[in-house]
Formats: structure tokens, C-alpha cells, sequence
């Protein structure tokens, strides 16, 4: 029962964040923050792990292959085929839900502690709209931050594959052309927008709903993480399932 | 002015928290409601600010029930309504100015010079030096609860909520925060509603005092009536505080 009981909560919070919107002058400059705080400030650690996992992807596929009938192009398409089906999508998404879905939940909850959100409903503004509507929004530009992983983690494949002589520049690019279905890619930012909105609003009812002091505020952001990489993962399961079988 | 009429609340169970409280808070003066923790008062305060739909009876500002209004009214209405809140509530990404602006940028169509205008003359009513710039966290307790203050009136509000202002300050501090409300009540000529249990509040700004016990209005009256409170609770209630015990004592050891 309590289960269903967070379920409903979550889905009339939902209908809270479209209901009676603040302002709209202000809610463009929210906007433009939260896509500072959320989408250009995670860009960075994007970034260093995309390539570096990209490498190590690359590097294990190259020391897996004994068999030397197999082609060296392998590397690149077994690269490319893990990184744009799972890596970037999916591994990135895990990790924005302890990066980004921490802060949402202790910003959002220490607003909670502090009585923020309640100086908010007093004054007459909807704070499910203020605060989380905006960030729903700015999730929206997260499939840029996925395509730049997708980018990297090639990139980084491509670099470890040719300066750690396992395949030549050529050998690479070639196994990235290899059998390619645009389809994957449709699949791929397809999971990559849902797994957004789960980035932003799984951790946003977690922190909004939360109860308590300074501790909970620490707890909500760890339990927020687990919930919000069990959603994900499960919707990359149901996503999978029924887009590509 | 504020009018309560057989005000009743619960949460679903069968015990009500607020159980009829019928009661007047006028313009211009300082009203406050004290009682012991758990007879009510937040909830009775959370009504009176609308945040809690009342499971019986109304309550009128200014002859207006806030159930029987339209939303579009309903948030007229709040937006007439100032808070204090406890541990103050600011903002704590925006800076002193940006706090004490945000109602006017919510719900006035003021350009940012006319809203920084206005915010300058509350900043300098409420007596804050050289704080326009710092975030909430580089400011004192004090100086925070002025911002508060500040951030409750700029919008002109008719009815101004204060729960527990001077909790964790110091006792000047805490006189001068009172002192404040009780200028910024007479000068705007708000209805002032201030939620309390600290005695030294009610002695120095209790014009009407409301005593809260057990879901029940126990006693009403003034600071000046407070100590012939013929009601065993408020006597229990006022002289729990050492100091108060200290002068009655003095008082009956004189006589």
C-alpha cells in the first residue's frame, strides 16, 4: 500500500507542476539556471568519463579478440554498437542520477527544511510549478548532453584503438560504418528523453516530499538516487523490449 | 480585521485539533496567540493563512471568507497577506534586495528600478545597513529576521503572520524584532497576528492576546490582564517562565 500510495503522490505532483504557472518572465530566467546548474554544469564529468570509458571500451574489445580471423574494424563497431545502445544512454544516466538527481533533491529539500517552499505557497505561488517545472525543461536539452557523450566515448575508442596499436585510424572508422541502423539512434535518444524526465522529477517528489531536518535531507538524496537508477533502468528494459525486439 | 468563527480542524481521525475557536484580531494592533506546544497554534495559524481548509466553521478578513471566494480571489486575497516565518524562509540563492523584491516581481508589474525603489524604503523602515548585496548566509539572525520582516510588508500586505519571530535571538535582539512588528502594526495599520510562546513578546507586544490550550480558546485578552487571568492554565502557562515566577514571588513576598 505505501507503495501505491508514493505512486499516486508522484503522479499528483506531476499534475501540480503543469497547474497555475508562475510567471513567465520569471520562469525564463529559472529556466536558463537550471540549465546552467543541471545540463552545462554536468557537461565536465560527461565529458572525462564519455572518453576514458570509450577507451576502455575499445581497449577490451581489442585484447578480447584471440581469433584472428576476426576483423580489426570489430573494435570500432563493437565501440560504436555499446556505446550508442547502452554506454552513453544508459551508463550516463545512472551516473546524472547521482550527480544531477542528488542536487535536485537536497536543493529541493533543504528549501523543504527551511520553510522556502512554504514562504512560497504563502505568498500564493504554485511551488511545484516554480520549482519543478523548470527543471523538467531544462532536461529536455539533455539528449545534447548524451549526443556529446556518444561523440566522446567514440572519439575516446578511436584514440585508444589507434595510438594502442590495436587497430589502424581506417580499421576503426571502418567498423563505425559497418551495418549501421539510424534506428538505433531514434532508440537511443528515445530512452534518452524518458530517462530525463525520470533525472527530473523522481528526485524532485523525493526532495519535495520529504520531511524532517539536515539527516533527511542527506537520506532523501541517497534514496532519491537508488529510486531514480531502479526507473531507469527498468524503463531502459521496457524501452528495449519494445523497441528493438 | 480578522473574524474566527467556530473554527474546527482535524486531519481525518476522530480527535480535532482545533475544536470551534471563535475569536476577533483588529486592525492596527498586535495579536497574539500563545499556548503550550501541541494546543494548536500552528494549525490555527496555518487556517488563518489559508494553507489549511477549516473542517468547520469560517473565517472572515474583512467580512470576506476566504472559503467562498473565487481561486482568482482567493489569491487576491493572499497576496494582501504578509508572513514571518519562523526560521525566516529566505531565499538562500538570492541576495538580501532579490528576497525582499520577489513579491513585488511575482505579482507587480513594477519595472526592476521601481521594485529596487520600493525595496530600499523597507530595507531602510526596518533599519538594515549595507546588507542589499549578501546572501541570507552572510547575514546575522537578527539582520535575517529584519529581511523577513522586510520582504512580509513590501507588498503593502493588510494582514501580516508572524510565527515564533524572535525565536534564536538573543533577548535585545529579540525585543528590538518585536519592537519593529509592533511600529510596522500601528504605522500600516495591519491586522498583526503573531504566534508565540515566549512571554517576554507577550509583555512587550501583547494588545490582544489569544491562549490556546488543548484545541480550545482557554482565555483572551491583553498583557495587562494577562496576570489576573482568572483560568489555571494561563496562570500555569505565565508563570512557568522562571523570571515571571521570580517576580510574582517578589511581588507576593512585598505585599
Amino acid at each position: 500500500m505505501g507503495y501505491l500510495r508514493e505512486i499516486g503522490l508522484y503522479i499528483m505532483m506531476l499534475k501540480g507542476v503543469f497547474i497555475k504557472p508562475t510567471k513567465t518572465s520569471v520562469l525564463r530566467n529559472l529556466i536558463l539556471k537550471e540549465i546552467d546548474d543541471l545540463i552545462i554544469g554536468s557537461l565536465g564529468i560527461v565529458c572525462f568519463i564519455s572518453f576514458f570509458v570509450g577507451g576502455v571500451v575499445a581497449i577490451q574489445t581489442a585484447l578480447n579478440m584471440d581469433n584472428p580471423i576476426l576483423p580489426k574494424s570489430l573494435i570500432g563497431f563493437a565501440s560504436r554498437q555499446s556505446i550508442i545502445l547502452e554506454f552513453a544512454p544508459t551508463f550516463i544516466s545512472i551516473i546524472m542520477a547521482g550527480k544531477v538527481g542528488s542536487f535536485i533533491t537536497s536543493s529541493i529539500g533543504t528549501m523543504r527544511v527551511t520553510e522556502q517552499i512554504d514562504a512560497l505557497e504563502v505568498m500564493g505561488i504554485n511551488s511545484l510549478n516554480y520549482l519543478v517545472f523548470p527543471k523538467i525543461v531544462a532536461m529536455l536539452f539533455y539528449p545534447f548532453v548524451i549526443a556529446i557523450a556518444m561523440f566522446l566515448g567514440i572519439l575516446g575508442g578511436y584514440t585508444a584503438a589507434v595510438l594502442g596499436g590495436f587497430a589502424t585510424g581506417d580499421q576503426f572508422i571502418q567498423g563505425l560504418q559497418e551495418d549501421f541502423v539510424p534506428f538505433q539512434l531514434v532508440y537511443a535518444f528515445i530512452k534518452t528523453f524518458v530517462f530525463a524526465l525520470l533525472l527530473a522529477t523522481i528526485p524532485s517528489y523525493f526532495g519535495y516530499y520529504m520531511k524532517g531536518g539536515a539527516l533527511e535531507v542527506g537520506k532523501a538524496s541517497t534514496t532519491s538516487f537508488v529510486w531514480t537508477s531502479v526507473f531507469i533502468i527498468l524503463s531502459n528494459y521496457l524501452i528495449t523490449q519494445l523497441l528493438l525486439s | 480585521m480578522i473574524e474566527v468563527k467556530e473554527l474546527k480542524k482535524g486531519f481525518g481521525g476522530d480527535e480535532l485539533v482545533l475544536k470551534g475557536i471563535s475569536t476577533t484580531f483588529e486592525k492596527g494592533k498586535t495579536n497574539l496567540i500563545i499556548g503550550q506546544s501541541g494546543s494548536g497554534k500552528t494549525v490555527f495559524l496555518k487556517c488563518l493563512l489559508g494553507l489549511f481548509r477549516p473542517t468547520e466553521g469560517k473565517i472572515l478578513y474583512d467580512g470576506q471568507a476566504y472559503s467562498e471566494l473565487s481561486p482568482e480571489n482567493q489569491r487576491t486575497l493572499r497576496e494582501q497577506m504578509g508572513m514571518v516565518f519562523q526560521g525566516s524562509a529566505l531565499f538562500d540563492s538570492m541576495s538580501v534586495e532579490e528576497n525582499i523584491m520577489f513579491p513585488l516581481k511575482m505579482f507587480t508589474k513594477q519595472r526592476k528600478a521601481e521594485r529596487r525603489e520600493r525595496a530600499n524604503e523597507v530595507i531602510k523602515r526596518v533599519n538594515l545597513i549595507n546588507a542589499n548585496n549578501k546572501l541570507p548566509s552572510e547575514i546575522s539572525g537578527g539582520m535575517q529576521k529584519r529581511v523577513a520582516i522586510a520582504r512580509a510588508i513590501v507588498n503593502n500586505p493588510k494582514y501580516l503572520f508572524c510565527d515564533e519571530p524572535n525565536s534564536g535571538l538573543d533577548p535585545r535582539t529579540a525585543t528590538l524584532i518585536d519592537n519593529l512588528i509592533q511600529e510596522i502594526t500601528h504605522e500600516y495599520e495591519i491586522t498583526t497576528i503573531i504566534n508565540t510562546h515566549d512571554m517576554n513578546s507577550v509583555m512587550e507586544i501583547g494588545e490582544k492576546i489569544v491562549f490556546l490550550q488543548k484545541g480550545h480558546l482557554a482565555w483572551e485578552g491583553s498583557k495587562d490582564t494577562i496576570f489576573r487571568a482568572d483560568n489555571d492554565d494561563v496562570t500555569n502557562f505565565v508563570y512557568s517562565s522562571d523570571l515571571f515566577k521570580k517576580v510574582r514571588e517578589a511581588v507576593i513576598k512585598d505585599s
